[in-house]
């Protein structure tokens, strides 16, 4: 083994996992503020959806006929086991840091669904506005869009940090800096399926109701 | 020995996650397809469903608990909670009561 080739911090015993843990809790906590603040972005959004429900369709179509229960249900159960997917990835990283194969195929599993979520989100709306709902035709459409598609954009951008990861970890490996940064991606996408749980129940399965 | 068990316990945390996570997200929908409950009843059930979804998924797969390690994040997120509660029953109060003035 020469010095140069890089070597990757293993974990050698649970002691210093935990080290490793608590060095990173302050960074981890000022990601968290960054993610209730954002939760308040979709708070408000959800107030002014629930506002404009049922009384601004402004005689255009409601969501009992829009909404289709079987895509949507579809596109949950796709970000619920891509959270599962990241939860291994994030097991893989924390126990096993040497099988880099492994993370990144975890990885690649967790960015295939959520690019297939957004494909089908994106397919939905063309469907929408093919029947003429698209978001200027009634309030209650435009407070659809604006909290579905703000949400798609937060999957898109966690899509696109994901691919940043990837390139990261084949050009860093697994560092600490790296570890971090995977670490804050999890809480991310955690979240947004923890958003889309919401929206699949307020938008969707109460549209049907 | 200690990581092999940290390893096996936080698995058995994801997967009971994901069991969770898709029994609470069938329920209500079978409810709303098939169940022959009142619309409002429908609507109790699906909205204290994702609540309790909701809660699965903190616990579960962003590991929030009342252990010492996580209780900063807890503490953020009752707060977020609070004024989640304020803001967004604040407006549904304002506006709701508005409509039915307004006719």
């Amino acid at each position: 083994m020469s010095s140069s080739t890089p070597t990757i911090p293993v974990p050698m015993n649970p002691d210093h996992v935990i080290d490793k843990q608590r060095e990173e809790q302050p960074r981890l906590l000022g990601f968290w503020v960054f993610l209730m603040s954002d939760a308040l972005i979709f708070a408000l959004l959800f107030a002014v959806y629930a506002t404009m429900m049922t009384h601004a369709t402004d005689g255009g179509p409601t969501g009992k006929q829009l909404f289709d229960l079987k895509a949507s249900l579809i596109e949950t159960l796709l970000l619920l086991v891509s959270s599962f997917t990241f939860g291994m990835a994030s097991l893989n990283v924390m126990y096993r840091p040497q099988r880099l194969r492994m993370l990144v195929g975890w990885l690649g599993v967790t960015l295939a669904l959520g690019l297939a979520f957004l494909a089908m989100e994106l397919n939905d709306f063309r469907l929408l506005i093919a029947q003429g709902a698209s978001a200027q035709r009634s309030g209650f459409l435009s407070a659809f869009y604006a909290l579905v598609s703000t949400h798609g954009l937060h999957v898109t951008a966690g899509c696109v940090w994901l691919l940043l990861m990837l390139v990261q970890l084949k050009v860093f490996g697994l560092d600490a800096r790296v570890r971090l940064r995977l670490k804050c991606l999890a809480l991310f996408w955690h979240f947004l399926d923890v958003i889309w749980v919401a929206i699949y129940g307020i938008v969707y399965l109460q549209g049907l109701i | 020995m200690d990581r092999l068990a940290g390893y096996r316990q936080e698995l058995r945390r994801y997967r009971a996650g994901l069991l969770l996570a898709i029994i609470l997200t069938a329920v209500p929908t079978v409810m709303v397809r098939w169940g022959g409950f009142s619309a409002s009843a429908t609507l109790m059930w699906v909205l204290a469903l994702v609540l309790i979804q909701i809660a699965v998924h903190l616990y579960c797969f962003l590991h929030i608990g009342t252990q010492r390690s996580s209780r900063d994040e807890l503490g953020l997120i009752l707060f977020t909670a609070v004024i989640v509660l304020l803001m967004v029953g604040g407006t549904l109060l304002v506006f709701i009561d508005q409509m039915q003035r307004m006719g």
